[in-house]
């Protein structure tokens, strides 16, 4: 499982940035679709644009507890670039923490236009 | 020594004044975005003060830290210290500055397109000139081109579309910028509300003769607008000879409604008298400047479809100055 391990790597590093990567595609898409077919529906949209939002930071918030766990809640500061086991730990956990926090802001604004979103524009 | 050159020491501050003077000066005209005379460009310019002023403070926050910390902070801070300061002053404060001005961007769009057109006219680019035309009071189509009049007040629907490559449709006065797609329709709402005459201009590369893809916006009083609109539907009013004009094929490519010639490829020229410039911008409507149109369009439009005509016998050249001189 990549949100209950007891070590850091390189799948857990990469699963912010992904699940952001998959918020992005889902509100493009879904607004793509939606204004194409269906523009009336822009109250769904926007509720379905939410729920991913919510979902999508959820996930990070996970992966993002168990980084600061994997960094050692922060016992240690950077940079950890020691040729040890500890430090190899650590050093993907604070780098998963991280992007974390660069992928929620991410997913944030990129669902921010749906909080503005007027009409589908022809 | 540096006292003994005064004139030397002077030059920052002339060249600081004339400086000043030239981005002010810049700053008004008929192609100004920071000179609003639309709702839409009043926004946008809103939105670069408000942008400015905040990258001026966020400028000397930066630069008043690094004289703090190169000239009166005498020892380094702690570690925690340090990363606390990269933490709020190179992550959180940029983020929350990004989600506010994100915000307010957003926010502008939709007014942008709001309200209900009293007009829609349709534009299109093509390599180079714009190809205008208006719905009259009865539905039917009226054709002009290189020029946009447009009610002082009332909002305006434009509809843009490109004929051949991607251009781009930028009032600076009155609206930000917009594409003209092949293929694509584009609609772009403006609000004018000073009246006056501005200029508007092709924002994207588009070939050899990109620059000289240009056009007049006359913005109007209502009245004089729909008194204007009523003269462009009727057919041209002239009483000079139109012979000359028609023997020499002009009209393969050019209507002047009311005659024979009823060409589609280039610029509609029923009253083209009435126009401020001549081939999109590029030289004020004058009888000289007619003429070396007509003769050395080639030459001083590179890439246009309009053939030079300086080959005519020079009383075939005047008598088609003196035709198209006289649409009104």
């Amino acid at each position: 499982m990549l949100f209950r391990r007891a070590t850091p790597n390189l799948w857990t590093l990469i699963t912010p940035p992904t699940v952001w990567a998959l918020h992005f595609l889902f509100c493009y898409v879904a607004g793509a679709i939606i204004c194409a077919r269906y523009p009336g529906a822009l109250g769904e949209l926007r509720l379905s644009i939410a729920a991913g939002t919510v979902l999508a930071l959820g996930l990070i918030l996970a992966a993002g507890a168990q980084a600061y766990r994997h960094w050692g809640f922060g016992s240690d500061l950077p940079p950890h670039n020691e040729p040890t086991e500890d430090d190899q730990q650590h050093f993907l956990g604070f780098a998963t923490l991280l992007l974390c926090a660069l992928s929620a802001v991410a997913v944030l604004f990129g669902a921010m236009p749906a909080l503005f979103i007027a009409e589908c524009v022809r | 020594m540096r006292g003994s050159r005064p004139g030397f020491r002077a030059f920052p501050r002339t060249a600081g004044l004339a400086g000043a003077g030239m981005m002010l000066g810049a700053c008004s005209g008929t192609q100004s975005a920071l000179d609003p005379a639309g709702r839409e460009a009043g926004e946008v310019a809103t939105l670069f003060w408000v942008m400015l002023v905040g990258a001026a403070v966020i400028w000397l926050a930066v630069i008043g830290t690094a004289v703090f910390a190169s000239r009166w902070q005498g020892r380094p801070v702690s570690e925690r210290a340090g990363l606390r300061l990269v933490l709020w002053g190179g992550a959180i404060v940029p983020t929350l500055v990004l989600a506010a001005l994100l915000a307010y961007g957003l926010r502008l769009m939709p007014a942008l397109r709001a309200g209900e057109p009293a007009l829609t006219v349709e534009v299109t680019g093509e390599q180079y000139w714009w190809r205008v035309s208006y719905r009259g009071p009865d539905g039917a189509a009226i054709e002009s081109g290189n020029e946009l009049r447009l009610p002082a007040g009332h909002a305006a629907e434009i509809l843009l579309t490109s004929a051949d490559v991607i251009h781009s449709f930028w009032i600076p006065s009155l609206a930000g910028k917009l594409d003209m797609i092949p293929g694509r329709t584009n609609r772009l709402v403006l609000h004018p509300e000073r009246i006056g005459t501005y200029r508007g201009v092709c924002a994207e590369f588009c070939g050899r003769s990109h620059t000289f893809m240009a056009f007049t916006v006359i913005v109007m009083e209502p009245a004089a607008f729909e008194a204007w609109l009523a003269r462009q539907a009727a057919p041209a009013a002239t009483a000079a000879d139109e012979g000359a004009f028609l023997a020499n094929g002009c009209g393969g490519c050019h209507s002047v409604r009311g005659t024979p010639a009823t060409g589609t490829i280039g610029p509609d020229l029923t009253h083209l008298a009435d126009r401020a410039m001549l081939g999109a911008g590029l030289f004020a409507n004058t009888p000289e400047n007619l003429r070396r149109f007509v003769a050395e369009a080639e030459e001083v439009k590179p890439g246009s479809r309009m053939p030079s005509f300086g080959m005519l016998p020079p009383q075939d050249l005047d008598a088609i100055t003196a035709y198209l001189g006289s649409l009104r």
